[in-house]
């Protein structure tokens, strides 16, 4: 392959990887614009939602590589998987906030944040304790069309990952700037004290939050699935912490920002790993990571960040 | 006043603590329908406190808020909302990266949309021409003034009974402070009753109808806005600067 194409190859890849990431960074995002608490139980409920993705194709007679369908049976199945993983994955994040976090909204400190750290591992031994510490096949029911562009390569798994990630991420910034909650949820986001006295009831937007992040890393884990061909208890710690760059990188807080920084996020991996080299990826992804704190802490796109006295 | 009827508002032997600060001491107030009552006192005499526990974002420790006739000391902010209170925040508090319009519509978050809707964003944009010109900017880049009536519009949008102002006049210049006035006693004549703190207490008493002067959480003065502005020591207090500048 000239260098060329694999640049095209790599932005390809690159695009795939960055919508997951993007996808998982709007969790970041949303709760932390609202409730300034950095959620690291968004790693977890990513892994799970990739576990729940498989069991529901499973459960629809999809496993190994081996059933192929096309037609109205695919989009039917791919449209029963999301949604299935996405409410599924909404339901836990908002049990998970109203179960461990909302006793603790009036403690200031770290608090809460440790407590996410908590049930991120509780999240990750109950799957590990469940399902065992050995990756599962992840089921492709895509047929593999493959399109030639150039000497590079797209797959049909790479537009529908596109395709559904462009659909969601669409969904929900028109949701956050035209509902009469996604209203409530940027006001709130940026004075939640005069949000409230606007008469907005702020735990149904923390809910809100935490329900449509949630939902978002659920779709995230199905496409990692699809992506990878496999799911694994482990996956939830390195996709995540490179969702959270990439919310940091677009300035947390900014709902554009973290898709934008989902998509470099990937293309950087994929350029990186191609041209430096894959073993190096973490050590780019985090130095760009440490550069951004030091040198504009509030991200690329920062000035939307929540500024709070 | 003392009509249980004609009142709107009513504080009885109120008492509001932040942790052990005690901030509110024994308060009383009663507001009567139709009018404008204003609120003087120094900095940290807890004129912001008495708004923050009129709205529920603080709950009192003792005592009873009555709103039309029904306590309220129990109720969620957005209960109160719905029941016809609303606020202008001190130092405005507008959603800054929010239009206009959307900060507007934030005002009148408790109601459905519909015709009232429009009648009332027509009612804002009648009472200040400049909102309706600058209703697509975001709400940050406006002028303080600007931001002040948006903030006065917004509080309009949620067809409130009550209405309770923080300092309005704080931070205008002096031109435009006698242009929000004019505003707010237009207010009161469409209708809604107004609790109004002030600092400028010149100007305050020249709108409202009475008065109550906070001291370190205690109401110390109260009377009617004739009687307190011809009173020697609200003229020492607070009408000095009045003295000085005209
Ligand atoms: N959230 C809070 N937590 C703790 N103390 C507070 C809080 N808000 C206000 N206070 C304290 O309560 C006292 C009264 O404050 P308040 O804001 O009611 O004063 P104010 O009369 O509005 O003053 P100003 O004219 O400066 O606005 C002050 O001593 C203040 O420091
Ligand atoms: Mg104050």
């Amino acid at each position: 392959m000239s260098t060329f194409d694999l640049l095209l190859q790599q932005t390809i890849n690159g695009l795939s990887l960055g919508a997951m990431y993007a996808l998982l960074a709007l969790g970041f995002t949303l709760v932390y614009g609202i409730l300034e608490l950095i959620n690291f139980s968004h790693f977890n409920v990513f892994m799970v939602g990739s576990f729940v993705a498989l069991w529901t194709l499973q459960a629809l007679g999809i496993s190994g590589q081996s059933v192929i369908l096309t037609g109205l049976p695919l989009v039917g199945v791919l449209l029963a998987a999301f949604a299935v993983t996405m409410v599924f994955s909404g339901l836990l994040g908002v049990a998970i906030e109203r179960i461990s976090l909302r006793p603790l909204r009036n403690v200031k400190g770290p608090a809460a944040m440790i407590t996410t750290i908590g049930v991120s591992y509780i999240l990750f031994n109950i799957i590990l304790l469940t399902v065992g510490a050995d990756s599962k096949n992840f089921p492709n029911p895509l047929p593999t069309a493959r399109f030639q562009i150039g000497g590079a390569i797209l797959e049909l798994r790479e537009i529908l990952i596109w395709v559904v990630s462009l659909v969601l991420m669409l969904g929900l910034y028109l949701f956050v700037q035209k509902s009469r909650l996604g209203k409530a949820m940027r006001a709130t986001a940026q004075d939640p004290e005069a949000a409230r006295m606007m008469g907005v009831e702020v735990d149904r937007v923390i809910i809100t939050a935490f329900f449509l992040g949630s939902a978002l890393a659920g779709a995230g884990g199905l496409i990692f699935g699809l992506y990878y061909n496999f799911t694994s208890f482990i996956i939830g710690f390195t996709a995540g912490l490179r969702a959270f760059t990439a919310a940091v990188l677009g300035g947390i807080g900014n709902v554009p920002g973290a898709m934008i920084g989902g998509v470099l996020i990937g293309l950087i991996e994929t350029m990186g790993g191609q041209f430096i080299a894959t073993a190096w990826t973490d050590v780019i992804i985090f130095s760009i990571l440490v550069l951004v704190l030091v040198f504009k802490p509030t991200g690329l796109f920062g000035t939307l960040t929540p500024t709070k006295s | 006043m003392s009509e249980a009827a004609d009142l709107l508002l009513e504080f009885k032997d109120v008492d509001t603590y932040y942790g052990d600060l005690h901030v509110l001491k024994q308060v009383n107030y009663t507001i009567g329908r139709g009018e404008i009552v204003s609120l003087l006192g120094g900095n940290a005499s807890g004129k912001s406190t008495t708004m923050k526990t009129i709205m529920g974002v603080v709950r009192p420790a003792r005592g009873s808020v009555v709103f039309d006739g029904k306590p309220i000391e129990r109720l969620a902010t957005a209960e109160r909302v719905r029941r016809g209170i609303a606020p202008v925040l001190e130092a405005r508090r507008l959603f800054p990266r929010m239009t206009v319009f959307e900060n507007l519509e934030m005002g009148a978050y408790t109601r459905k949309r519909g015709p009232e809707f429009e009648q009332d964003i027509e009612r804002v944009y009648a009472l200040f021409p400049r909102v309706k010109e600058r209703h697509a900017q975001i709400a940050g880049t406006l002028s303080g003034g600007e931001q002040q009536m948006v903030a006065i519009g917004r509080a309009l949008m949620a067809r409130p009974r009550l209405i309770c102002m923080d300092e309005p006049s704080m931070g205008l210049a002096p031109n435009f402070v006698e242009q929000v006035f004019a505003t707010i006693q237009e207010i009161n004549r469409q209708g809604t009753t107004i609790f109004m703190v002030e600092q400028n207490a010149n100007m305050a008493l020249t709108v409202a109808h009475r008065a109550y002067v906070l001291q370190t959480g205690q109401v110390v003065l109260s009377g009617t806005a004739e009687a307190l502005r011809k009173n020697p020591s609200i003229r020492e207090a607070y009408l000095g600067e009045m003295q000085v500048t005209v």
